[in-house]
C-alpha cells in the first residue's frame, strides 16, 4: 500500500508522518505541493506545520496548491485522507471538513501529552481502535480550537462524525472537546493532535498513534478485497 | 594592533539610530571615494558610531584618506565589541592554547560554529549565542531573531539544524517588568522555533534581580551533517559569483551590533527599537531547505550567514578568509524599501539572508533551486583577484556607478583593534566572600525541614517550568528522546544505528559573582554532569559569556578569571571549546549583572536507546536509590541561602573535575550495562530538589534515610556540593552497580528505595504526599504569568471564547480545560482572576510597546 505525504512550503512534520506510515508497514511516496500528480497513492496524509507561514489564516493558501486540487477530487471519490494539525486546518479550508480551527482560547502555543477518547471507529483512519478507547498522543498547536455553528456540531454528533475528543483536560478550548472529525463517508479525517509523534517507544509518550496508520492499511486491504470503499467496517 | 584603551569618558549616546548620521547622504549623491579624497578634512560622526578617536585615526591611516560614510559605518560595525571581540580576544586565546589534543573537532573557534565528528560519516555542529539587549528592548522579536541567528550559523556549516535550547535569565519573578519581558521572550522563542520546525529540548529559566534591566536571552542550536558536506566561508575562485539568498533587505536592525550589543543601556533604550530586527521564520525555513538542497547538489563554493552586521560582515569575512577581493553592485540587492541608501543596505541586519559564492556555470542551477523554494536569489557581485604582488584583494562596492567603498577586507574582518583592558579585582569581593551562608540560621526539626522543602520547590528558580516549556514544540522531527525538564536534551541522530547526542547548557551567576574562576568551572561541571548522567560521553563545549562593561576593570577581572577557569576546566576534562559568543555591556547604568558564563556541553551515544531518564520509573518493584559523590556543608551562593535569607556571600562549592570525570565514566559504563533506571544530577537546591523532581516526573514515591555521617539532615538536603548524582538501580543490578562505582572510586551510598505509595518520605524527618509537592511545585509560574486568558478558558466561558462567532451555551463548556496534573496549579492561580491586568498573552506581548504592560 502506498501512502502519500504532501510537503507544502512550511510543512514541518512531513518527515515524521512519512516515518509513521513506514513503521505501520506502508510504502511512502513524498508528494510536492506544486505537483498535481498523486503518483497513484492509495491514501494521503497532510502533515503538520505552518504551510505558507500561516499567512492569512492557517491552511488558507495551501488549499489552493495544485496537489490539493487533485486531493480534493480524489477524496470526494473515496481516497482516504488524514489531515494532522495544519493538515486538519487545510481540510477545513478546502471544505472537505466542516468548521474551523481558531486561536487557542488561552492564546498560547501549547505542547503536551494529551489523552483522547476514540469516539468513532467507523473511519478509514480509526478502524483498528475500539470505540471508547483512551489513547495518549502529543498535542502541539497555537490554533487548534475547533469551532463550528451549533447545528453543524449537533449534526457531527448525531452522525457519529466526532472521531476523537480531548479527555482529562481540553488543551485549546475546542467546542465539545473535539479533537478529530470525519466527513460523511468516513474517508477524510482531520485531527489536531499528532499521532505521528506516538509511534516509537524511544521518542513518543506511547505507541497509540500507530493505530491511525495501521487502520488505513486495513481499510485499504478491505476495500481492495471488495469491501466498502469508504473504509467503513 | 594592541593598544591601551582610550580611558577618557565616551560621549553619552542617546537616542542613537544609525540613520541619524545617514540622513544627509542623498544631498548631492552618496558619499563616494572620490568625494572623500577631495574633502579629506570633513568632520565625520565617528564617536556617535561608537568609534574612539584613535580607532578613527587608524581607519584613515589604513585608507590613506577619510572613509566614506559607508566605509565609516562598516568600520564602526566590524570594529564594534560584538564583531571584533576587541576586549576579549587576548583572553579567549586560552581556549586555543589550552585546547586538549586528540579530540573530534573538525572546525573550531573563528568559524560560524564548531564542528565535532561523532561517527565515520556524521558530524554535529553546535553553538550558543546571546541576544540579550534586543530581547529587553523588544522581547518577542529580540528572542525570535536570536533563535533565527544561531540557526543560520549552524546552517552555514553545512548542517541541517535539528534542535534549539534556550538559557534564559530574567529579573525578579514578581517584578512588573518581568511580566513584560518573560512572556514576550518565551512567545518569541516558541513563535520562531516552532514555525521553523526545530524541537526545543532544554535550557534554563533563572530569576535574579541582577538581570532586572538586562535579561539574558541566550540561544543554542545544534545541527547534523555528513562529514563531507562541511561548508567553508572562503570567497575563493576568482570570477565566482556572489549571490544573496533569502529575504529582501529592509531598514530593520540597522546598527544592532554596534548600538545594542556594544553599549550600556541608558534611559534612551526605548528609542532603539529600530535597531531590533524583525524575524520571519517561514522565510528561514525555506532558506534552510534551499541551502541544504544546494549543498547536496554540490553547488556552493562558499557560504556565510548574514546576522549581526549584515552584508558588511558577510562580504568582508568571506573575502578576507580567502585573501581575494570582491566587486559588489549594491543596487542589485533586493530591497523592501526602495529609498534605502547604500550605507543602510550595508548596515541592515534584516534576517533570513545568506551569502553564497558559486561558480558562474552553477549560477542557473542555484537560481532554479531558489525558485523552487520561493526564495529570492540575486547575483550581487563577483570574486576578484588578489594583488599581483600577492597582497590581498580589495572590496569595491558601487551603488549606481558611484564607488562608495574601496577597502582591504581584512582590515575590517581581522585587523580590528585589540585591547588589553585594565583588570582589577572588585573592591567588595573580600567582604562578600567573608560573609558566608554556612553561618545562617537553619531549619532543624522534621517539620521545619518539610516546610523548607515545600517553600524551596515552589521558589521561582526551582519551580516547575512547564508554563514556559509547553509553549515550545519538543516533538517535531521525531528524534527527541529526552527534553526538558530532563537533565539533558537527548536526540537520535541516526535511525539506523541509534547514534545520538545529549546536550545540556548551564550557568550560575551567583557562584560566578562569588568567584568567577570557580563559577565558570562549576558551570562547566554542571553541564558536563547533566550530560554524563544520561549515559552519554561528554565530548565538546560551547560557551556564552555574559558580562558587564569591559571598560570597568572589575568586570574585566571577572571576565579574565572566568575565561581562565573555563579554559583550565576544559583542558582537564578533555573537552575543547569549539566556539561561542561574548556578550559585554550587560548592565544598567553603573551596575553590571552578575558575571554569567553559560556553558553548553555536547555528549555522544553510540546507541541512544540506552539513555537514562531522570524520573524514578513507574511500575518497577522498589528500585534502589543511591547517592553518588560526597556531600560537604556548602551553602554559600546556594538557592537555599537566596530563597530563605536573600543572602549571597561566601565562596561557592568546590569543584573537583577529576571526580566529575570519574562520575561520567561510571555513568557511561552503567548505562551500557543497563544497571541504572533513572539518574538525576544534583545542583541548584541540592538533594531535596532532586528527590522531589525524580518522584514527580512519573509520580513514583520514594523512601530514603539520610546518611549517618555527621552531617545534619539539613546539610544533606540543601547543600549544593558538586560532583553528585542520584540514581535508581533495579534490584538485581545493585551489587554490580556498587562494584562499578568502587572501580571508578565514586562514593556510593544507598539512601532507600522507590515505593508504591505516591509519597516522598525522609525517614525520621518528614513525609510529603506527591500531590502536595506537585501543587507547590507547579503553581508558581501560572500564578505569576498565567493571566486571565487561561482562566477564562478554565471556566469554558463562551463570553471569553477566542472566536466571537463561537456559539454560546456549549453543553460541554464546563469541562473545558485543564484537569489532571495541572488542575491544582490552576486552582492556585485563581486569585489572579480578580486582577485582570496581569494578563500577559502571547499576542499582547507581540504587539506591546516596551514598558506598556507595566502600567
Amino acid at each position: 500500500m502506498r501512502i502519500g505525504v504532501v510537503t507544502f512550503p512550511g510543512s514541518l512534520d512531513d518527515g515524521d508522518a512519512a516515518r509513521a506510515a513506514r513503521i505501520a508497514g506502508a510504502d511512502v511516496v513524498r508528494l510536492w505541493h506544486g505537483d498535481p500528480d498523486l503518483h497513484g497513492v492509495d491514501a494521503v496524509v497532510l502533515p503538520g506545520g505552518f504551510s505558507y507561514g500561516d499567512a492569512l489564516r492557517c491552511g488558507a493558501i495551501a488549499r489552493f496548491a495544485p496537489a490539493m486540487d487533485s486531493i480534493v477530487d480524489a477524496a470526494r471519490g473515496g481516497l482516504p485522507v488524514l489531515g494532522i494539525c495544519n493538515g486538519f486546518q487545510i481540510l477545513c479550508e478546502a471544505h472537505l471538513l466542516p468548521g474551523a480551527l481558531t486561536r487557542n482560547q488561552h492564546l498560547h502555543f501549547r505542547n503536551r501529552d494529551q489523552f483522547l477518547r476514540v469516539e468513532s471507529t467507523d473511519t478509514a483512519w480509526t478502524n483498528s481502535f475500539t470505540a471508547g478507547q483512551e489513547i495518549l498522543i502529543p498535542v502541539k498547536n497555537g490554533e487548534g480550537c475547533y469551532v463550528a455553528d451549533q447545528r453543524t456540531l449537533d449534526q457531527l454528533e448525531a452522525e457519529g462524525r466526532v472521531v476523537a475528543r480531548y479527555i482529562r483536560g481540553n488543551p485549546n478550548g475546542s467546542q465539545r472537546d473535539i479533537a478529530a472529525i470525519t466527513n460523511e463517508a468516513g474517508n477524510v479525517v482531520g485531527i489536531m493532535p499528532h499521532p505521528e509523534h506516538a509511534v516509537e517507544a524511544l521518542t513518543g509518550p506511547s505507541l497509540d498513534g500507530l493505530g491511525f496508520f495501521t487502520s488505513v492499511l486495513r481499510a485499504l486491504a478491505g476495500s481492495s478485497a471488495g469491501a466498502n470503499a469508504g473504509g467503513h467496517q | 594592533m594592541t593598544t591601551q584603551p582610550d580611558t577618557s569618558a565616551a560621549p553619552k549616546q542617546t537616542g542613537f539610530a544609525a540613520t541619524d548620521v545617514l540622513v544627509n547622504e542623498f544631498d548631492g549623491g552618496p558619499d563616494t571615494v572620490q568625494r572623500a579624497l577631495s574633502t579629506s578634512d570633513e568632520l565625520q560622526p565617528h564617536t556617535e558610531l561608537g568609534l574612539k578617536d584613535d580607532e578613527y585615526d587608524r581607519i584613515r591611516q589604513i585608507l590613506g584618506r577619510r572613509p566614506t560614510a559607508s566605509e565609516l559605518a562598516m568600520y564602526s560595525i566590524m570594529w564594534s565589541e560584538h564583531c571584533s571581540y576587541k576586549s576579549s580576544k587576548v583572553h579567549l586565546r586560552q581556549f586555543g592554547d589550552k585546547a586538549p589534543r586528540g579530540t573530534r573537532m573538525l572546525a573550531g573557534i573563528g568559524e560560524n560554529a564548531g564542528v565535532v565528528q561523532i561517527s565515520d560519516e556524521l558530524a554535529v555542529t553546535f553553538k550558543v549565542e546571546s541576544h540579550n539587549h534586543p530581547s529587553f528592548v523588544e522581547p518577542y522579536q529580540g528572542a525570535a531573531t536570536g533563535v533565527g541567528g544561531i540557526v543560520r550559523d549552524i546552517l552555514a556549516m553545512g548542517a541541517r539544524p535539528i534542535a534549539v535550547m534556550d538559557p534564559l535569565r530574567f529579573g525578579a519573578a514578581d517584578h512588573p517588568d518581568t511580566a513584560r519581558v518573560l512572556p514576550g521572550v518565551v512567545a518569541g522563542i516558541g513563535g520562531y522555533g516552532n514555525c521553523l520546525g526545530l524541537p526545543n529540548i532544554g535550557g534554563e529559566i533563572v530569576f535574579d534581580p541582577t538581570y532586572q534591566g538586562n535579561p539574558l536571552v541566550n540561544a543554542l542550536s545544534i545541527g547534523v551533517l555528513p562529514v563531507e558536506r562541511l561548508q567553508h566561508k572562503e570567497a575563493a575562485g576568482v570570477g565566482n559569483v556572489v549571490v544573496l539568498l533569502g529575504a529582501r533587505t529592509g531598514r530593520d536592525g540597522i546598527g544592532g551590533v554596534s548600538v545594542l550589543a556594544s553599549a550600556t543601556f541608558d534611559e534612551g533604550a526605548e528609542q532603539r527599537r529600530p535597531s531590533v530586527q524583525v524575524g520571519d521564520p517561514f522565510m528561514e525555513k525555506l532558506l534552510i531547505e534551499s541551502c541544504l538542497e544546494l549543498y547536496d547538489a554540490g553547488l556552493v563554493a562558499g557560504i556565510q550567514d548574514l546576522g549581526g552586521a549584515g552584508l558588511t560582515c558577510a562580504l568582508t569575512e568571506t573575502a578576507a578568509a580567502a585573501g581575494t577581493g570582491m566587486r559588489v553592485w549594491l543596487e542589485r540587492v533586493p530591497l523592501r524599501e526602495a529609498s534605502m541608501s547604500p550605507t543602510e543596505i550595508l548596515a541592515s541586519e534584516s534576517q533570513e539572508r545568506m551569502l553564497l559564492i558559486v561558480t558562474p556555470e552553477n549560477l542557473d542551477r542555484v537560481l532554479t533551486v531558489a525558485e523552487k523554494w520561493g526564495v529570492w536569489a540575486t547575483a550581487i557581485g563577483e570574486v576578484t583577484p588578489a594583488g599581483e604582488d600577492g597582497s590581498p584583494g580589495r572590496l569595491v562596492i558601487t551603488w549606481n556607478d558611484h564607488v562608495v567603498v574601496d577597502v582591504p577586507p581584512g582590515s575590517l574582518a581581522d585587523d580590528g583593534p585589540v585591547y588589553a583592558r585594565p583588570i582589577r579585582e572588585p573592591a567588595d569581593l573580600i567582604l562578600l566572600q567573608a560573609d558566608k551562608a554556612e553561618t545562617l540560621p537553619r531549619p532543624s526539626t522534621g517539620d521545619e525541614l518539610r516546610e523548607t522543602v515545600l517553600r524551596m520547590i515552589a521558589s521561582p528558580n526551582l519551580c516547575d517550568k512547564t508554563w514556559v516549556t509547553e509553549q515550545y514544540d519538543r516533538y517535531v522531527l521525531g528524534n527527541t528522546v529526552l527534553a526538558q525538564p530532563e537533565d539533558s536534551g537527548v536526540l537520535r541522530i541516526d535511525e539506523r544505528t541509534g547514534l545520538g547526542v545529549a546536550l545540556s547548557v548551564d550557568g550560575n551567576g551567583r557562584f560566578a559573582r562569588l568567584d568567577p574562576y570557580e563559577g565558570a568551572r562549576l558551570a562547566l561541571a554542571e553541564a558536563y554532569r547533566n550530560v554524563a548522567v544520561t549515559g552519554a560521553e561528554p565530548v565538546a563545549v560551547t560557551d556564552c559569556l555574559n558580562f558587564g562593561s569591559p571598560e570597568d576593570p572589575a568586570v574585566m577581572w571577572q571576565f579574565a578569571e572566568a575565561v581562565r577557569g573555563l579554559a583550565d576546566g576544559c583542558q582537564q576534562l578533555g573537552t575543547p571549546v569549539t566556539g561561542g559568543n561574548v556578550s559585554f555591556y550587560n548592565q544598567t547604568g553603573a551596575a553590571a549583572i552578575h558575571p554569567t558564563p553559560v556553558v553548553g556541553v555536547l555528549g555522544v551515544f553510540d546507541d541512544v536507546a540506552r539513555r537514562i531518564p531522570m524520573g524514578f520509573p513507574a511500575g518497577s518493584e522498589g528500585d534502589l536509590v543511591y547517592l553518588l559523590g560526597e556531600t560537604s556543608c556548602e551553602l554559600s551562593g546556594s538557592e537555599w541561602a537566596w530563597v530563605t535569607h536573600g543572602h549571597l556571600g561566601g565562596r561557592p562549592p568546590k569543584v573537583d573535575l577529576e571526580k566529575e570525570r570519574r562520575l561520567a565514566m561510571l555513568m557511561a559504563r552503567a548505562s551500557q550495562a543497563g544497571h541504572v533506571s533513572a539518574a538525576h544530577d544534583l545542583s541548584d537546591g541540592g538533594l531535596a530538589q532532586v528527590l522531589v523532581e525524580s518522584c514527580l516526573r512519573r509520580n513514583v514515591g520514594v523512601t530514603v534515610s539520610l546518611p549517618d555521617d555527621g552531617q545534619s539532615a539539613f546539610v544533606h538536603l540543601f547543600s549544593e556540593s558538586a560532583g553528585r548524582a542520584l540514581v535508581a538501580v533495579p534490584r538485581g543490578h545493585d551489587k554490580a552497580f556498587a562494584a562499578l562505582a568502587g572501580e571508578y572510586g565514586v562514593p556510593c551510598v544507598q539512601l532507600g528505595a522507590t515505593s508504591a505509595e505516591p509519597v516522598l518520605e525522609v525517614r525520621d524527618q518528614f513525609s510529603i504526599p506527591l500531590d502536595e509537592a506537585r501543587t507547590a511545585h507547579e503553581a508558581t509560574l501560572p500564578a505569576l504569568f498565567g493571566g486571565t486568558a487561561e482562566l477564562a478558558n478554565r471556566h469554558g466561558d463562551p463570553e471569553h471564547a477566542a472566536d466571537p462567532s463561537a456559539p454560546a451555551g456549549s453543553d460541554r463548556g464546563d469541562e473545558v480545560l485543564i484537569a489532571g496534573a495541572s488542575g491544582a496549579a490552576m486552582e492556585s492561580a485563581a486569585p489572579i482572576e480578580a486582577d485582570g491586568t496581569s494578563a500577559a498573552s502571547a499576542s499582547e506581548a507581540k504587539d506591546s510597546t516596551p514598558g506598556g504592560p507595566i502600567a
